[in-house]
């Protein structure tokens, strides 16, 4: 006897469909599957989810697989899905909306290193105002590949030096810049 | 003609050849380049994927500067633009920002570089300059993402198929390539997350660019420049095939033709040294010789 895999039953719940809606501005029942997103996306080769999934998956309430997907993570901000969408749905927006949800409700990212990148990326511009890129990168790398993970890169680091093109002070902080960001870390909680 | 600039974080480290190149094509434009005072960063790649009111707030902040400025504003990286643009849309609505009282009334306009040279300049003026003309040179235009998506935000005129740089590079001589890479995606900050997705893409864009019949790429992003330039070696070793395609800022491209001396030192900074290629095409003779 060989046993076939049955579909899964999905009871539609619209609770996460709503909390989405609401903290990306988006419609996602506009979404008629057309997938055009998917086919323009180009890192929908990498994805767990593509993004016409994604958007049912969202649609249907399956929280827990779209916060948990890589898909989130991989997704480049490349903005091609949402010029392409014949029902103007902002994809790349709804993307953002999830990944802050995932964070805000202190879900493991799939793709761990993705968040630890753009945290060290504003920890760099809170403290400066501008970004020091030598400062973030080694910031990223020392957090994800540990020292040696720095030392491995500092061949690469004193090369880009040679060349000029690391600056050398970091910028001053700056007053207005630390106030928006406690404004809407404020608002974020 | 004076106009603001916004060089955002990259134009003071990772793309200094892409600002002094910049700086030096607009003074022989007769273009007076006013820096934003006291600009901060745009926000970035970073700020949208974390926190909504952090991204909207940080690029407002500099376009409550320009405004005090009174001029329209050009941004060369396309990050900075399209962040700029978002939060130009935003204040255009009336929408409030969060923890930043800005005094914004939509003033002046934002252009990408690309957009100002062809528009503002325009080709009558970029010809009168041109001292090397690029006849040799066979570049495609990489423009990558965030100059032209989305639409609503950053008022391309053609998204799918851009055409400013193009049109300014054609103007100064170079045969043009055409190609359906030009808005494709480098992959973005995936180079250091997902280096092995990045190096996909990348290898893509550069095939494709080699297919078309290009001996070089044209850019106006640091990002985009970055990705392209630095992985060469890396993609070489992992597919076994050679890359060594240079890539240059699109106005290290316009000062060579305008026979700027500074452009041997702009082109120093490259990955891919494009030396080579400027000498088989009797580019940097041409300097040498004035
Ligand atoms: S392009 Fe828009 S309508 Fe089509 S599948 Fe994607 S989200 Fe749905
Ligand atoms: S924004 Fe993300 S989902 Fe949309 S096309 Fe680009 S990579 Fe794919």
């Amino acid at each position: 006897m060989t046993v076939t895999e049955l579909p899964r039953t999905v009871v539609p719940n619209p609770s996460f469909r709503k909390q989405v809606e609401e903290k990306s501005g988006e419609k996602i029942t506009a979404c008629y599957q057309c997938e055009k997103c998917t086919n323009g996306c180009p890192l929908a080769f990498a994805m767990d989810i593509v993004p016409h999934k994604l958007m049912r998956s969202v649609h249907f309430g399956l929280k827990d697989e779209v916060l948990n997907s890589d898909t989130i993570w991989i997704c480049a901000s490349c903005e091609t899905c949402t010029t392409r969408c014949p029902n103007g749905i902002d994809i790349a927006h709804v993307m953002d909306s999830l990944r802050q949800i995932s964070q805000a409700e202190g879900i493991k990212a799939s793709q761990p290193q993705v968040p630890v990148f753009h945290k060290a990326f504003l920890a760099s511009m809170k403290r400066f105002g501008r970004v020091h890129e030598g400062e973030m990168a080694a910031m990223y790398i020392l957090k994800t590949g540990g020292l040696k993970g720095l030392m491995s890169m500092a061949g690469m680091a004193i090369d880009m030096f040679k060349k000029g093109k690391i600056k050398i002070l970091p910028s001053r902080p700056n007053k207005q810049v630390r106030d928006i960001f406690r404004a809407a870390e404020r608002k974020g909680k | 003609m004076e106009v603001s600039i916004y060089p955002g974080c990259s134009l003071e480290g990772l793309a200094k050849s892409y600002m002094e190149s910049v700086e030096a094509v607009s003074k022989t434009l007769g273009i007076e380049l006013r820096e934003l005072a006291n600009w901060t960063c745009c926000g970035s790649a970073s700020a949208h994927v974390m926190n909504d009111d952090l991204a909207v707030a940080l690029a407002a902040r500099n376009l409550g500067i320009a405004e005090k400025a009174g001029m329209d504003l050009v941004v060369p990286c396309a990050a900075c633009y399209q962040r700029l643009k978002v939060a130009e849309k935003h204040l255009r609505q009336g929408k409030p920002v969060e923890g930043l009282p800005v005094k914004y009334e939509g003033s002046f306009q934002i252009r990408t570089m690309p957009d100002f040279f062809w528009e503002n300049v325009g080709e009558k003026a970029l010809i009168e300059k041109v001292k090397n003309p690029l006849q040799e040179l066979n570049p495609v235009c990489y423009y990558g993402c965030l100059t032209s998506r989305p639409p609503k935000i950053t008022d391309a005129k053609n998204p799918e198929d851009p055409q400013e740089m193009d049109r300014v590079l054609r103007s100064l001589g170079a045969n043009v390539k055409n190609w359906s890479f030009k808005a494709d995606c480098c992959g973005g900050d995936l180079t250091l997350t997902r280096p092995d997705l990045h190096m996909k893409l990348t290898q893509r864009i550069l095939d494709m660019a080699i297919e078309a019949g290009a001996d070089c790429i044209a850019v106006a992003c640091p990002m985009c420049h970055e990705n392209l330039d630095s992985k060469q070696a890396e993609i070489s070793q992992e597919t076994g095939r050679t890359y060594n395609i240079p890539i240059f800022y699109f106005t290290e491209l316009m000062g060579l033709a305008f026979g700027d001396p500074a452009a041997e030192k702009w082109l120093s900074r490259h990955t891919v040294d494009p030396l080579p290629l400027l000498r088989e095409k009797g580019l940097l003779e041409m300097q040498v010789r004035r």
